[in-house]
C-alpha cells in the first residue's frame, strides 16, 4: 500500500505552503497557461529567456498542493539553466513522476521528493502541469495545455 | 388544472417507517469490498450510485436467458427480448407518472435527452432573437447544448442568478422571462450544491408566459417522487446509473403531443415506418426517437433498479438520506476551516466543501487512502464555481445506503487530512 507520506513529502508541503517565485515576473518575454479541466487547476509560467539561459521564472495561479510545489521546485531547479536543459529536466522529471526511472542527476535531487506520485497515477497530471506550460512557453504556443 | 407545487406523491406516509439501511447494504455487494484495506465508504453516489443485486441479476439473466435484437424478429428470443424492453418503459412511465408508455424515449443519459431536445424541438421552435432561461447552479450539460443551439439559431442564452446559499432568485428569474422565452431548462436538484429548484412554481411562471419547461432530474429521481403530470413539465431528463441502474441508458420524458411535433433526432433502423430513396416515413412513438438497435439489457437493469428503488420506498429513502444530510451538515460544520458551499433551506444528497488552505483534490486523495470515496472538483459546473470564487469543492453525496457512522468516518478522514497539512 502507498504511504501517504510518500505523496506528501515534508518539502512538497513546505513549498505547497510557501511557494517560491510565485508571482509575476516583469519583463517576461514568454509564458504560457496550464490547465487541468478536470479538477480546475491553472497556472501561468513566466520567463524571462536570453541567450539560450532561462534568466528568469516565475509562476501565478491556483491548483492543489502536488501542482503548486512542483511548479515552486520547478522555477528553483530551472532559474539560470539553458532551454535545452531544462527541456531535458522536463524528460527527467516526467520520468520520475511515471516510475519509469530513479533518479540520477543532482540538479534532480530536490525534484525526487515527487517519485512518490508514481504511486499515485491520477496525480501525475498534477505534478506535471507547470512542466508542460514551462515546453508550451518555451515552444511559444499561444493556447493554454491542458493535462487532460 | 393541476398545480405543481408539491413533487412528493400523496401515497407518502406522514411519518414514513425507518429504513433497515444495514439489510439494504447487504443487497449491494460491492459494499462489502474494501479499499486500501478499510472498509468502502461511498460517496460519491451523486457522480453514480452503486447496483444492488437485483439490477446485476437482471443484466445477467437478460444476457443468460433472452438476448436478442428487438422489434423485428419474429423467434421467441426477440418476442422475449421485446417484451423484457418494453416492460421496462411501462416501469418508467409509472415511476414519472407520464400519461402513456410512448411519452418515456430511451437515451444514453440525461446528457443525450438534453441534446435530443435541443437539437430537435430547439431547432424547429427557436430562432433568431428567442430566448433560453437557465440557471446560474447548471451542470455543463445543461449549459452547453443550449450554447450550442443559440449558435445554431442566433438565440439567446440567459442565466437566472442564485444567492449565495445557492438557492434560485425567483424574482430575477420572473423577470428574465419575456415574449421571446421560448424554453426554460433548469435542473431540479443541483448536483454541486444539493439545491432542490422549486420546479413547480417555475414551471407555472414559464407556461403563464407560453415558454416550455425541461428539467434536467439526473440528480433529482434518487431522492424526489417525480410525478411529471402534476408538475406539468414539458421535458424531463434522467440518467440510470444515478438511480441505481446501469451506465448509458436514460430516459427523456416529453409530452406526447411536443414529441409528435418534433423531426426525428438521428436517421437508422427502428426509427422508420418504411423507406425508399425517395422518401422515408417515420416510425411512430417512441421509436421515432431510438434509432438503432438500443440498450437493451439496459433498459431492463434500469427498469429492475426502479422496482428494487419502489420496493424500498422513496419516502423512507428520502427521509432517511435528510437525516444522514442533517448530521452530515452539523458534524461537518464543527471541522475548522471547513466551509459549506451549498446551504439552501431545500437540500437533498449532497455535501460540498471547501478547507481553508487545503485543495480539494488533495483532500480527496487522503480520503481515498482511507477508503473514503468522495469527488473533488469543480463538478462540471465551472460557472457556478465561479460564482462561489472557487475553483473546486471536495462533495460528498448521499445514497439510500449511506449511513451516520460514514460521516462519522468522513469527519475523521477530514481530521487526518487536516494532520497531514498541519
Amino acid at each position: 500500500m502507498a504511504d501517504l507520506r510518500d505523496l506528501y513529502h515534508d518539502v512538497i508541503l513546505e513549498h505547497s505552503k510557501r511557494p517560491r517565485n510565485f508571482r509575476t515576473l516583469e519583463g517576461a518575454n514568454c509564458s504560457a497557461e496550464g490547465f487541468n479541466p478536470l479538477c480546475g487547476d491553472h497556472f501561468t509560467v513566466f520567463l524571462q529567456v536570453g541567450d539560450g539561459k532561462i534568466r528568469d521564472i516565475s509562476f501565478q495561479g491556483s491548483g492543489c498542493a502536488i501542482s503548486k510545489a512542483s511548479a515552486s521546485m520547478m522555477t528553483q531547479a530551472l532559474k539560470g539553466k539553458s532551454t535545452e536543459e531544462a527541456e531535458a529536466f522536463f524528460q527527467k522529471f516526467h520520468d520520475v513522476v511515471t516510475g519509469k526511472n530513479g533518479v540520477e542527476s543532482d540538479d534532480l535531487s530536490k525534484l525526487a521528493a515527487f517519485a512518490g506520485v508514481s504511486e499515485f497515477p491520477v496525480r501525475v497530471k498534477c505534478a506535471t502541469l507547470a512542466w508542460h506550460a514551462l515546453r508550451a512557453a518555451l515552444q511559444g504556443e499561444q493556447q493554454a495545455v491542458s493535462t487532460e | 388544472m393541476t398545480t405543481a407545487t408539491n413533487t412528493v406523491r400523496s401515497a407518502q406516509p406522514a411519518v414514513p417507517a425507518d429504513l433497515d439501511v444495514q439489510k439494504l447494504r447487504a443487497d449491494f455487494p460491492i459494499l462489502r469490498r474494501l479499499v486500501h484495506g478499510k472498509p468502502l465508504v461511498y460517496l460519491d453516489n451523486a457522480a453514480t450510485t452503486q447496483k444492488p443485486q437485483a439490477v446485476i441479476d437482471a443484466l445477467v439473466s437478460y444476457y443468460t436467458n433472452e438476448n436478442a435484437n428487438i422489434h423485428r424478429g419474429v423467434h421467441t428470443l426477440s418476442e422475449e427480448a421485446t417484451e423484457s424492453h418494453e416492460e421496462a418503459r411501462g416501469v418508467v412511465q409509472r415511476f414519472l407518472n407520464a400519461a402513456e408508455p410512448r411519452e418515456i424515449i430511451f437515451v444514453r443519459g440525461a446528457t443525450e435527452g438534453i441534446n435530443l431536445v435541443a437539437q430537435t424541438w430547439g431547432r424547429t421552435n427557436v430562432g433568431a432573437g428567442d430566448e433560453i432561461v437557465i440557471t446560474a447552479m447548471e451542470h455543463h450539460s445543461n449549459i452547453v447544448p443550449w450554447q450550442m443551439l443559440c449558435e445554431q439559431r442566433a438565440a439567446k442564452l440567459r442565466v437566472a442568478p442564485i444567492n449565495d446559499a445557492g438557492e434560485l432568485l425567483l424574482d430575477e428569474f420572473e423577470k428574465l422571462l419575456g415574449p421571446r422565452t421560448k424554453l426554460v431548462a433548469i435542473g431540479h436538484v443541483s448536483n454541486a450544491l444539493g439545491t432542490v429548484n422549486p420546479i413547480g412554481k417555475i414551471i407555472e411562471m414559464a407556461h403563464r408566459r407560453k415558454a416550455r419547461v425541461l428539467v434536467d432530474g439526473a440528480q433529482a429521481v434518487p431522492h424526489i417522487a417525480v410525478d411529471v403530470r402534476a408538475l406539468d413539465c414539458d421535458f424531463y431528463a434522467f440518467s440510470g446509473h444515478k438511480v441505481y441502474g446501469p451506465t448509458g441508458i436514460g430516459v427523456l420524458y416529453g409530452k406526447a403531443e411536443l414529441l409528435e411535433a418534433m423531426p426525428p433526432y438521428q436517421g437508422g433502423g427502428d426509427m422508420i415506418s418504411s423507406v425508399t430513396f425517395e422518401k422515408t416515413i417515420y416510425n411512430h412513438l417512441p421509436h421515432k426517437f431510438e434509432a438503432g438497435t438500443p440498450h437493451v439489457s439496459g433498459a431492463i437493469g434500469l427498469g429492475a433498479a426502479i422496482e428494487y428503488l419502489n420496493a424500498v420506498g422513496i419516502a423512507p429513502i428520502a427521509a432517511h438520506e435528510h437525516r444522514v444530510l442533517d448530521y452530515g451538515t452539523e458534524r461537518l460544520q464543527s471541522v475548522p476551516g471547513l466551509r459549506l458551499i451549498g446551504t439552501a433551506k431545500d437540500k437533498a444528497g449532497v455535501l460540498s466543501f471547501v478547507l481553508e488552505g487545503i485543495h480539494p483534490h488533495d483532500i480527496g486523495t487522503i480520503l481515498d487512502q482511507e477508503g473514503i470515496a468522495i469527488r473533488t472538483g469543480h463538478h462540471c459546473a465551472q460557472p457556478l464555481m465561479q460564482r462561489f470564487g472557487i475553483s473546486a469543492t471536495a462533495r460528498a453525496s448521499l445514497a439510500l445506503y449511506n449511513t451516520v457512522e460514514e460521516i462519522d468516518a468522513l469527519v475523521t478522514g477530514l481530521h487526518k487530512v487536516q494532520e497531514v497539512f498541519a
